[in-house]
């Protein structure tokens, strides 16, 4: 078990010492010395490339398990089979190699420049998109030990690149010189704006409760067992739905897809976009859903650590690939479940219901901090989240302004 | 009371036991109700047909049971029949097609060809797999294609092809009776004219030749 735990930095390891072994076999074989400085300079090379290749690596793959996997229990979700035909001659593989023939295809498509685009931004908001997608993964804590960048403040890192998507997805509807793309476009931004405030105040709250704004100390200040999560509280319980209601938001996921609602808006920003450059926006709004997955595992499901001490046999990285799987099944299974917002809806439940809120829990993991003994916080907590909850869920979606006396000019 | 967002729960609920059920469903009888159809087949209803067969009984070649009346041809709404009388060797034209050919690419599957045939020889079948690379000759069937047995028709419409066998041997046996009942009807004729040329001899010496109808041949 302790062989598993350490499974991934002993590879890690071993590759490390095989390139030292090589840079000095190569020294003594060609003659030259290197200096101590420029060995360490390699090793911290490839050390960070390891890094960086792993975790496009492991993206990738679940990427491509997902865009299969989606497709799947949606299907099962609305008694289908799915994708189940693809496979390898007589084999059929449950159809696991969809993705493969999705990416031929996707690759040798024409890419379409539109006459009137422009040219450089049309190609550049691709890359716009991915590269902070392909960033986001760097500070998550994976497992013990398995921080690619620890940094004192990777929460805030995290919500700076994730919001700069925005961007890129302005860039893409602007650039395409379709009305279309630009609706799209115009959507996505009052979307994610309106949706950033709930994400980042629900992080806040955590940050507050755990004291700092590093990842790995908020996964180990809930460690022990499933009770020290922050979800087992009443103010993370609130936080972290509100975190999860609006991650579904920033990753445009159903009900939250107005950006590229299919049948209204043929395709939003994407409208434009064929073959690698289309995928490459796939790719990264996918990275960029198990990124903001893998925070919220981060921040309320206990990170890494295992639900109950005895399950601790268990690697610590199992644990948070599972809850991330979880995560991701679940917004599988809400966009089988719920459809899609009307735009106006989507602003009103943001601004009338996240917002007031994401305060409430602030306001109720304040009331847990400081009040002394545990039944008064959990008492105290409850109360400042249930009745804001019961409140706004009663009144703020009525409309008061009902058109009563309505006078028909003609018809009468 | 109705707590906000009790609705969606509900609803997830719902996705939630169709995902569990659709794994757990083996009958296909609720959930998961598709057949992968190369590998499974419909059992198709009875009632259900696509295009006109031939039937023969025993032989293909001597137990076709159409006599190349040409009605069905007549009747066909688009015209996709096309019949040629057979000849004997010395140039008569005999009640057995020469050529039958359907284009099944113009057939619209209405029956009409099996309602107006007067012997059951035409019926419709029920193979749905006919597709072809080549649209023209490919789809035009010829006769010894249409050829089916009556053991088929009975396999794929069971009781329509026993309503043609009981009419068909309704009809035998009516027919059988019949030709019983001119037969004898035949022989007392001519056994009368006997008596009577003979008495008719013996009483006076007109001698006259008695006409009698041949007995009609019963039908095999």
């Amino acid at each position: 078990m302790n062989f598993l735990e350490n499974l991934p930095l002993a590879a890690k390891k071993l590759v490390l010492d095989l390139v030292e072994a090589a840079c000095k076999w190569a020294c003594a074989k060609t003659g030259i010395t290197l200096p101590d400085w420029g060995l360490s300079l390699i090793l911290s090379l490839v050390s960070v490339l390891l890094v960086i290749v792993t975790i496009i690596v492991v993206y990738l793959v679940m990427f491509a398990l997902m865009s299969v996997l989606e497709r799947k229990i949606l299907a099962r979700m609305q008694n289908r089979y799915g994708p189940n035909r693809v496979g390898f001659f007589r084999w059929r593989l449950w159809g696991l190699l969809q993705p493969v023939a999705d990416g031929i295809k996707m690759l040798t498509k024409e890419d379409i420049v539109p006459r009137g685009a422009d040219k450089i931004v049309h190609f550049l908001a691709p890359i716009v998109m991915v590269a902070p997608a392909l960033m986001l993964p760097a500070i998550i804590p994976y497992g013990r030990g398995m921080v690619p960048i620890e940094l004192a403040s990777g929460i805030l890192y995290f919500f700076a690149l994730g919001a700069s998507t925005e961007l890129a997805v302005f860039m893409a509807g602007w650039s395409s010189n379709n009305k279309y793309s630009v609706m799209g476009a115009m959507r996505a931004i009052a979307q994610m704006i309106s949706y950033e405030l709930p994400l980042i105040m629900s992080a806040v709250v955590v940050a507050l409760v755990a004291g700092s704004l590093s990842p790995l100390k908020i996964v180990e200040a809930q460690g022990g067992s499933i009770l020290n999560w922050f979800v087992c509280t009443p103010w993370g319980f609130v936080a972290c739905l509100l975190f999860y209601i609006s991650a579904l938001a920033e990753a445009n996921r159903c009900p939250f897809d107005l950006p590229e609602g299919e049948s209204e808006l043929v395709a939003g920003h994407l409208t434009e976009y064929s073959g690698f450059k289309y995928a490459i926006f796939f790719m990264a709004e996918y990275v960029g859903m198990f990124a903001i997955n893998g925070m919220l595992v981060t921040l309320f499901l206990g990170g890494f650590n295992a639900p109950a001490p005895f399950l601790s046999f268990i690697p610590s990285w199992c644990w948070f690939f599972g809850k991330l799987a979880f995560l991701a099944f679940s917004m599988v299974w809400v966009r089988a479940t719920l459809p899609r917002f009307r735009i106006d809806q989507m602003l009103q439940f943001a601004w009338k219901f996240m917002i007031p809120m994401s305060f409430a829990s602030f306001l109720s993991a304040a009331a847990w901090c400081y009040s002394g003994n545990a039944a008064l916080a959990w008492a105290l907590s409850t109360v400042i989240v249930g009745v804001p909850y019961l409140v706004l869920g009663r009144f703020c979606f009525t409309r008061h302004h009902a058109v009563d006396n309505r006078r028909y000019l003609y018809s009468e | 009371m109705n707590i906000p967002g009790s609705g969606i729960l509900k609803g997830m609920a719902v996705t939630a036991l169709n995902f569990v059920g659709s794994f757990l469903d083996r009958a296909h009888a609720k959930r998961l109700i598709t057949e992968q159809y190369p590998e499974e087949r419909p059992t198709l209803p009875e009632a259900s047909r696509s295009f006109p067969f031939l039937i023969f009984d025993g032989n293909p070649e001597t137990g076709i049971r159409c006599v190349a009346c040409k009605i069905c041809e007549k009747e066909c709404p688009p015209q996709c029949i096309y019949i040629v009388q057979d000849k004997d060797a010395n140039g008569k034209a005999i009640r057995r097609p020469k050529v039958f050919d359907i284009d099944i690419s113009v057939c619209m599957g209405c029956q009409i060809c099996v309602e107006v045939c007067p012997f059951e020889s035409i019926r419709m079948d029920n193979i749905y797999e006919v597709s072809s690379y080549d649209r023209f000759s490919a789809l035009v069937v010829s006769k010894d294609k249409l050829l089916k047995s009556n053991e088929y028709y009975h396999q794929i419409h069971p009781t329509e092809a026993d309503a043609t066998d009981a009419r068909i041997e309704a009809a035998r046996v009516k027919k059988t009776a019949t030709a019983k009942a001119a037969a004898e009807k035949a022989a007392a004729a001519k056994a009368a004219a006997a008596a009577k040329a003979a008495e008719e001899k013996a009483a006076a010496d007109q001698a006259a030749a008695a006409t009698t109808t041949q007995p009609e041949q019963p039908a095999q």
